[in-house]
């Protein structure tokens, strides 16, 4: 620990958490437990919104939980609790050694090697200490909407503007003697506007939102609620297309799909479980050599930044593709035995479950081309902004999923689409991006700058 | 289960609790109730031949909510003193902006639920982990039995049993025991270079004794395997316009998605939902008529209650193609001045709580499910589908099947793989243009997400054809 620095604990409070911790862990042992880990999540969150201009909803609360993962042998059980009370957590070790007996021995189960456990906890910038009053949050809320609403008269109704704000401290220790804490805090805010075609008064929603470790760092309510307001207003008139196979652009956020579909793909659990579509494939082009996607877990103030991952190994930065030769799964220790490689430090844990393999901050590298630029290079074609349903088949790559955005005319947006499906195979997909734009903005852990696709199939008419 | 109502159970008096109530209960609060919960689930699952994990969770804690005109406080907490529960009461009332104190509330009378849907005694509901993994060493060796290009088999058996209280502002005060439990199997089959998923799941408001019965694990181990070994033979799925056949149970899946959502009163009472003015109007063609039931026996949807204490029932939403009804909660059904359906509901504790479906489902019609595919000259006929979803404001929502065919001049034909459907909700059920007379309810699978909530549902359908829909395929 690096006591004093911001995003670090003071002393107080991470010993008590790291005593109630080791505790539990003895008492673990004297029921026969061989390993174990436990952890501990607390927090507080405020959520406000504001629907046309008054308070809708407001929301506080403070939660803690603690979640306990024990091995016996090769055997082993998890449980949590948000009862810290002594009796409540001789039951839960009880419990819980109980049912791991209960289970079949598991052979590469376990917990990382000793030697493996992460020995530096940068701050990673994660934690803003500021606290927001009632009023300004609310204050907030309601100037990202009034902003909705003044941009444009179409917008006519709204199904509000949210701030949340939230902060947390995550402990985490186990029985190879490794203690590790860290804070982290959150600031958003999201704004849904609904705008009405004034001759059939059919509505239009969307939404912007940003979120933040830090509070300072939030754009404007104003430019949110600007930006939600156009994004609503310009779907207004939209209409289905023929169905036809043409080149389709992914706007950022959309194209950040894509890669959260990758992420699926490379996950260690479904690999080994043979429930992916990109098995063996270590070393293979998967993608255009235009590709090259990193996941790094120490970005400073990123979203998906943590000092160490759900098992306690460093995190890292690691090159995942490089110009479409996969370099990289997704790993924790558990799916990387099955595999037969190291953790990649990317396991993730919500309290009370066995670890599972998630991205940390994972994106695509900018090319060079605006998302305009890519867009004019398009003679006829898709420029897809929003993406609904589940129709996306994580065994074989199909793809089949409800689309909505601008249909492309000759390199400009000529009119709004809606009610149609693009669908084609993701294992194709990602060999034929064509042009990956300059536009890489993180506003969430995956992130992606533009992307055109050479040719999908869109269904309509 | 329906037990007397044991304040005691969460540490809580009730005259703490009649106190908190008062404390909420300020001048401009309308209504204001505390809502207590303890959860405990269980799970064990399954992968390459072995029972591998277990788990096993316990929370408990209390709701405050105070609403004020169309404004809600909300506060909770998993401690459950007398200084937490005032802690979140003097949040709560923060929205109403009045002092505090004004009236105080009815001392809360004691009410049981009318009825008891799942009369499982907690005992029951609570199996032995040796038992579970016995429960899915078989499933495993059923569906690898079925077909030796079953190369893996993932199998999950969750758990629940929630207890609840409600007190409430209007004087009442009652409780409920919540038993469910859920089984899910996915298969995946190789054949070469091949690989292909099934996946197959039932469950409910019922007893370990539910899953053997008949051997039903093994049926539902069956299911999945058929569904990955069928889908090695699919060919691409169609793209554009075409009349499809859904078939009964699960399918249903396109009522909670395209009306179900849209008939929710929040976003009618915020007129954001396509169907905002169509109360009264035809939506549907009239031989559609479309419930949602909450209470019907052992049914994952059905609730005794809802989590605001009203008593659930059976809802016309739809009566011969006209919206009759909006789906309500409290605060809803009071701003609209329309009906309290018992539809009031929240994931946990800490969720506030929105109108939501139960068990959704079309009435069945007169045709002959045979003679439906027959009427189809070329379409497609949906068996199962996996998720789907719904913008409410513009009404267009999507399905995506999992197990679909060909239809070919009147005959079911080839496999096709897995594609989205997509609609518009308005118009979608005024395409339909023959219900079969083989209503089927789902088995038990359903879990609706809304505002980041997520609770157990149910749908139904009888064979129906709709005209025309979108099919989000690959080939012309």
């Amino acid at each position: 620990m690096h006591q004093g620095q911001r995003g670090t604990e003071p002393a107080t409070i991470t010993n008590g958490y790291a005593q109630l911790a080791a505790n539990v862990l003895a008492r673990a042992k004297a029921c026969g437990a061989t390993e174990a880990d436990i952890v501990v999540a607390d927090g507080e969150t405020f959520s406000v919104q504001v629907r046309v201009g008054t308070v809708d909803r407001l929301t506080k609360a403070r939660e803690k939980r603690l979640g306990l993962r024990v091995f016996i042998g090769k055997r082993s059980a998890t449980t949590s609790t948000s009862d810290f009370s002594q009796d409540s957590l001789e039951r839960l070790v009880a419990d819980t050694c109980t049912l791991a007996k209960a289970v079949v021995e598991d052979e590469v189960s376990g917990l990382p090697d000793g030697a493996q456990m992460a020995t530096d906890q940068p701050s990673l910038d994660l934690y803003d200490e500021t606290v927001l009053d009632t009023e300004t949050q609310i204050d907030w809320a309601k100037r990202g909407e009034a902003a909705a609403f003044a941009t444009d008269p179409r917008i006519t109704n709204s199904e509000g503007a949210e701030f949340d704000s939230s902060s947390g401290r995550v402990v985490l220790a186990n029985s190879h003697g490794f203690v590790g804490s860290y804070k982290s805090s959150n600031f958003s805010l999201s704004v849904s506007p609904i705008a009405t075609e004034s001759t059939t008064g059919a509505m239009q929603r969307d939404a912007w939102y940003e979120v933040q470790r830090k509070f300072a760092r939030l754009a404007s309510a104003e430019s949110i609620g600007q930006e939600a307001a156009g994004r609503a207003v310009r779907r207004l008139g939209a209409r289905k297309v023929a169905t036809k196979r043409v080149p389709v652009v992914f706007d950022q956020d959309m194209a950040g799909s894509l890669l959260a579909n990758l992420c699926g793909a490379i996950s260690g659990y479904g690999l080994y479980k043979r429930a992916s579509f990109l098995l063996d494939q270590l070393g293979q082009t998967i993608a255009s050599d235009l590709m090259t996607v990193y996941d790094d877990g120490r970005m400073a103030g990123g979203l998906g930044s943590r000092p160490f991952d759900g098992e306690g190994l460093a995190t890292r930065k690691n090159m995942i593709v490089e110009r479409g030769v996969l370099r990289s799964y997704l790993l924790d220790t558990y799916s990387g035995r099955k595999l037969g490689l190291p953790s990649t430090g990317n396991a993730s844990r919500s309290v009370g479950e066995s670890p599972s393999v998630g991205p940390t901050n994972f994106y695509l590298v900018p090319g060079l081309k605006s998302a305009q630029e890519i867009i004019g290079s398009v003679k006829e074609g898709l420029y897809v902004t929003e993406l609904i349903g589940f129709g996306i088949n994580m065994v074989t790559g199909d793809y089949s999923r409800g689309a909505s955005g601008f249909w492309i005319e000759n390199g400009e947006l000529a009119y709004p689409v809606e009610e149609i499906t693009i669908a084609g195979n993701l294992k194709q997909m990602f060999k034929d991006i064509e042009v990956i734009g300059s536009d890489l903005v993180f506003r969430g852990r995956i992130a992606s700058p533009t992307l055109k696709i050479s040719e999908l199939m869109v269904a309509g008419n | 289960m329906l037990e007397p109502v044991q304040l005691a159970k969460f540490g809580v008096t009730e005259l703490e609790a009649q106190h908190a109530l008062d404390r909420l209960n300020v001048r401009d609060v309308d209504y204001a109730d505390l809502y207590f919960e303890s959860r405990t689930s269980e799970s064990v699952s399954m992968e390459e031949g072995i029972v591998k994990r277990a788990a096993k969770s316990i929370s408990q804690g209390v709701g405050v909510r105070a609403t004020a005109g169309e404004k809600t406080g909300f506060a909770y907490s998993d401690e459950l003193t007398k200084k937490d529960l005032e802690i979140a009461a003097d949040t709560a009332r923060y929205i109403a902006n009045s002092p505090q104190g004004a009236s105080p509330v009815p001392v809360p009378t004691q009410r049981r639920p009318t009825r008891d849907l799942y009369p499982i005694e907690r005992a029951k509901a609570e199996v032995a982990t040796a038992d579970r993994v016995a429960l899915l060493n078989a499933i495993d060796a059923e569906a690898r039995r079925y077909d030796p290009r079953i190369k893996n088999v993932m199998a999950s058996f969750n758990t629940e049993y929630k207890v609840v209280a409600v007190a409430t502002s209007d004087g009442t005060l009652v409780g409920d025991s919540q038993p469910l439990s859920r089984l899910q199997i996915t298969c995946i089959a190789e054949d070469g270079d091949n690989r292909q998923v099934g996946s197959f799941g039932g469950g409910g408001r019922v007893g370990f004794e539910y899953y053997l019965e008949d051997n039903r694990h093994l049926s539902y181990a069956r299911e999945a395997a058929r569904e990955a070994i069928l889908n090695l033979s699919a060919v691409d799925a169609p793209a554009g316009v075409m009349p499809v056949v859904l078939a009964g149970g699960w399918p249903g899946i396109l009522l909670h998605e395209a009306i179900g959502h849209g008939l929710e009163a929040d976003f009618n009472r915020k007129k954001t939902s396509a169907f905002s003015s169509l109360l009264g109007k035809r939506v549907a063609s009239d031989v559609c008529t479309i419930v949602d039931d909450g209470t019907l026996p052992f049914r994952r949807g059905s609730l005794n209650m809802d989590d605001e204490g009203t008593p659930t029932s059976c809802t016309t939403l739809i009566e011969k193609g006209i919206l009759r009804r909006y789906i309500t909660d409290k605060l809803n059904a009071r701003l609209m001045g329309i009906p309290l359906t018992g539809n009031g509901r929240r994931e946990n504790y800490q969720s506030v709580v929105l109108p939501r479906m139960t068990n959704t489902f079309m009435l069945a019609g007169e045709s002959d499910p045979q003679d439906i595919i027959r009427s189809v000259k070329k379409g497609l006929y949906a068996v199962s589908f996996g998720g789907g979803q719904v913008d409410i404001t513009n009404g267009k929502f999507v399905f995506s099947a999992s197990e679909a065919y060909l239809i070919e001049d009147g005959q079911i034909t080839k496999p096709v793989k897995g594609a989205t459907l997509i609609g518009s909700g308005p118009e979608i059920l005024t395409k339909v243009s023959m219900v079969g007379h083989d209503l089927k309810l789902d088995n038990g699978i359903g879990t609706c997400g809304k505002d980041g909530q997520s609770v157990p549902v149910g749908v139904g359908l009888p064979t129906i054809k709709i005209d025309e829909i979108t099919v989000g395929g690959t080939q012309r």
